[in-house]
This record gives C-alpha cells, structure tokens and sequence, in this order.
C-alpha cells in the first residue's frame, strides 16, 4: 500500500490521546484529590505513586513516550487546520476550534508543570503538599494551573467524543448527541475534581 | 410593475487565475421571483457597473438550474451555496457573491472543482461491470435499501462542503467530506460491494478519510441534506475494521 502513514499516525494519535494519556489524567487527577483530605493523605499518595515499582519504565511508556507523539503530531494536526468558526459558527465548529487551543494550552501547561515538578523531583526537589502550596501560592501561578488543568480535562473529553467517531464507535447522529452529553459530563465532574485540589492546595 | 425597486450586488472578481481579486458594485431593478443566476445574466446583458461605467460581464458556471448540477455554487453573503437555488427575496442587500476560494479561481465567479473528480477517480467511487463477455444481472437490492441510498447518491460534487471544511485548505491534502459519502454509497452497492477493500483501501492513503477533524460543518451546510457525518463515522468504522483485516487477516480481503 502506497503511503498510509497519515492514517496509521492519525489513528495512534487517536487511540493515545484516551489509551494511556486519558486514563492517566484520571487517574492523576483523582490521586492528587488526596490534597482536600489534609496534608497527610497527599504526601502518602504522592509517596505510594512515586515509589511505584518499574517507575522509569511505567513513567516513559504510559506517560512521557505517548505525550510526545501525541503533542507533536497533535500541533502539526492543529496548524495545519483553517479555522472558520467566524464564518461557520455551528456548535461542533466551535468545539473543532476549541480542541485546537486547548490542546496547545494544555502543551504548554504539561511542559511547565513537568518541568516544575518532575524535572525538579529528579534534581532532588522532594514533590509534596508544601511544593504544591509554594507554587499555587503565587495568585499568576493559581491562574495558570486553573487554566491548564481545565484545558486538559476538555481535551480529553472533547478529544473522547471524536475518538468515538474517529473509530466508528458512534454512527448515528443520535449516538453522537448523547455522547456529547456524556463527554460534557466527564468535563464537568473532573473540572470539580481538578479545581476543589487546587483550591485544596492555598 | 413595483416603482424602480433596485437590487444591489456587490461582485469579487478577478480577471485570470493569477491575478489579484477586486470588487465591483452592481444595481439593477428588481423583478419579482429573480434569483442570483437571473440577476448575473441581466448585468451579462448589460454590464454597466453602479456607477455607469462599463465592465466587463461576469463569468460564472451553470447548467441545470434546478440544484441538481452543482455548477453554479459560489459563495453568497458568506455562505457557500448554489446561486440557481438563491433567491433575491431571501437574501439580505446588499447582495455579496464570491467564488469559492477553496478551489482555484478560474475567472471571477467560475472555480475549478476538478480536485473533487480526480479524488472521485483516486476511490474508485463507480461500479465495474464491464467484461470481455455478458456478465448477467448482478444482485437485486432490497427496495428499503435503494431508498435509503438514493438520499446518498443526491450529491452532485457542488463543493460546499469543501469550502466550508475548516481542513481542506492549501496546507493539507484532504480530499473532502463528499468523498466519504461516495465511497459508502458505491460500496453499499449489492455490485459495487465487491471492491469495497479496494475502496477502503485506496481511501485510507494519505490525503484521504483521515484527514477530517470532525467539525461538522460539512453536515450543516451540505445543499442536498445529505447525512455526511454518518458517512463519516460509518467509513470510519469499516476503515477501522479494514486495517485490522490488512494487519491481522488474511491476504484476500
């Protein structure tokens, strides 16, 4: 078969954005919720996760090796689209629109954050709740990781609904209603989830 | 007759494909039921510009002027559509016409779809039946499912759909939204059913069905209220089904 790299690209970038990155984004986002117990409970957690056993490995191939790939082929998708939602501003258009600058915020968000956190964890920063609280104290810093975490949960639950299309899960028009409901949720329930840590955190 | 109604339009030109687009005003009077095509052959009869002086006529496309055709799509008042279908009475003044820019300007409002009928070509979207001999009749198709594909076959290649496509621009190869309806129409086919990997396969190359991003407008702005984004999902699913058959299956399908 001649040249159906732009497929082969196109479906992994689909299939990564939920398997792993979305299910680690969950999962992050649920762990760190700790924060609201108290101080303790989020030092245990943060602890129990950054000793996991085969960390590097789990680390570079559930986190770090697919946001790559997701994130460098996501800007070449993101750029190379002629946004027209001025012109044509239908419900889905707007979403299209916005999948494109969340993705990027959320790039350059995850870039920060990882630089912030595991970069410096590896250059002997110990990660707990007192890190969290030194950063989120800063009222830019609280701004940038509200807006970063909400991009990145709509990302992904945006990005959820068209992986459903993008592989034939969802057909029927009426089947990509209810999914954006469904999709609108997961946005809705996991913003409370990521904000309330924040919150948990100043 | 109405007391010198007068209808206002203001045209995008350009005179050869290379040169730089300008716009012309034109006022006519009205008539009652006149429609965009009716109003271009008049300036055509006189092309005087709204100021008096003289200009050349407009060139456009048309042909069946019943919305059957596609020819005559262009963009009015920023929404790609036919101008056969487009009525004077409906439309907000002044009226603006311009070409689809998606496509190559061939002179003022004609634009060359061509890039639609080679992708139409690069599918496969026909069915064989030639042979060396008589073939016989091929497989009936149920009655329920002839209409159901009769809604598909509306499409007339307008190019709508391309021009309101956020990803079919100069820095990508897709082919367009109409192509996934086409290819799920032939292969929907009781004959055309037996080249469907073909089709699919030739349709997952590059520039072809990945290349959407599901913005829907094609759906929203399709002339012929065609389902395109069932068509999408659908060719989506047998894509999905077709490369799991290529990568895992056998070697005949």
């Amino acid at each position: 078969m001649a040249g159906n790299r732009e497929f082969v690209y196109r479906r992994i970038h689909s299939l990564l954005g939920v398997i792993p990155i979305g299910i680690f984004v969950i999962q992050h986002l649920i762990v760190n919720h700790y924060a609201t117990v108290g101080v303790e409970s989020f030092n245990k957690a943060a602890n129990f996760m950054g000793n996991l056993p085969f960390r590097y490995v789990l680390e570079t191939v559930i986190i770090f090796l697919p946001i790559l790939f997701h994130a460098i082929y996501g800007l070449y998708i993101a750029f190379t689209a002629k946004n027209n939602a001025s012109r044509f501003g239908f419900f889905r258009n707007w979403m299209f629109l916005l999948q494109r600058i969340t993705g990027v915020l959320t790039l350059i968000f995850i870039t920060w954050h990882v630089w912030e956190t595991r970069v410096a964890a590896a250059l002997g920063t110990e990660v707990n709740f007192q890190m969290m609280h030194d950063i989120l104290s800063s009222p830019f810093m609280f701004a940038f990781y509200t807006v970063g975490i909400i991009s990145a949960i709509f990302h992904f639950a945006n990005g959820l609904w068209s992986f459903l299309v993008t592989w034939g899960i969802t057909v029927s028009p009426r089947s990509q209603v209810i999914s954006t409901y469904v999709t609108l949720v997961i946005f809705l329930a996991l913003s409370y989830v990521g904000v309330s840590t924040l919150l948990a955190f100043v | 007759m109405s007391e010198n109604k007068m209808v206002k339009f203001i045209i995008t030109r350009q005179d050869t494909p290379d040169s730089a687009p300008y716009e012309e005003e034109f006022e006519l009077p009205y008539r009652p039921n006149m429609n965009v095509i009716s109003a271009l052959m008049e300036i055509r009869r006189n092309p005087v510009d709204a100021k008096g002086k003289g200009t050349t006529p407009i060139t456009w496309e048309m042909n069946c002027l019943e919305e059957v055709c596609g020819a005559c799509s262009m963009v009015i008042n920023g929404k790609p559509r036919q101008s056969c279908s487009a009525l004077v009475d409906q439309l907000e003044q002044p009226i603006r016409l311009a070409p689809m820019k998606t496509f190559p300007v061939v002179r003022d409002l004609q634009v060359d779809r061509s890039r639609m009928f080679d992708s139409l070509k690069k599918v496969k979207a026909w069915i064989p039946i030639d042979g060396t001999y008589d073939l016989g009749p091929g497989p009936r198709m149920p009655e329920k499912k002839r209409q159901w594909a009769y809604e598909l076959s509306k499409c007339m290649t307008c190019g709508v759909c391309l021009e309101a496509c956020p990803n079919v621009n100069s820095k990508s190869n897709f082919m367009g939204p109409a192509v996934f309806n086409q290819v799920r129409l032939f292969n929907a086919h009781p004959t055309g059913e037996m080249n469907k990997s073909e089709r699919l396969n030739a349709f997952m190359e590059d520039g072809g069905l990945s290349g959407c991003g599901n913005s829907q407008n094609c759906v929203q702005s399709c002339p012929k209220g065609i389902p395109i984004t069932t068509s999408i999902a659908a060719i989506n699913r047998d894509a999905t089904l077709q490369s799991f058959r290529n990568f895992f299956g056998s070697d005949n399908d």
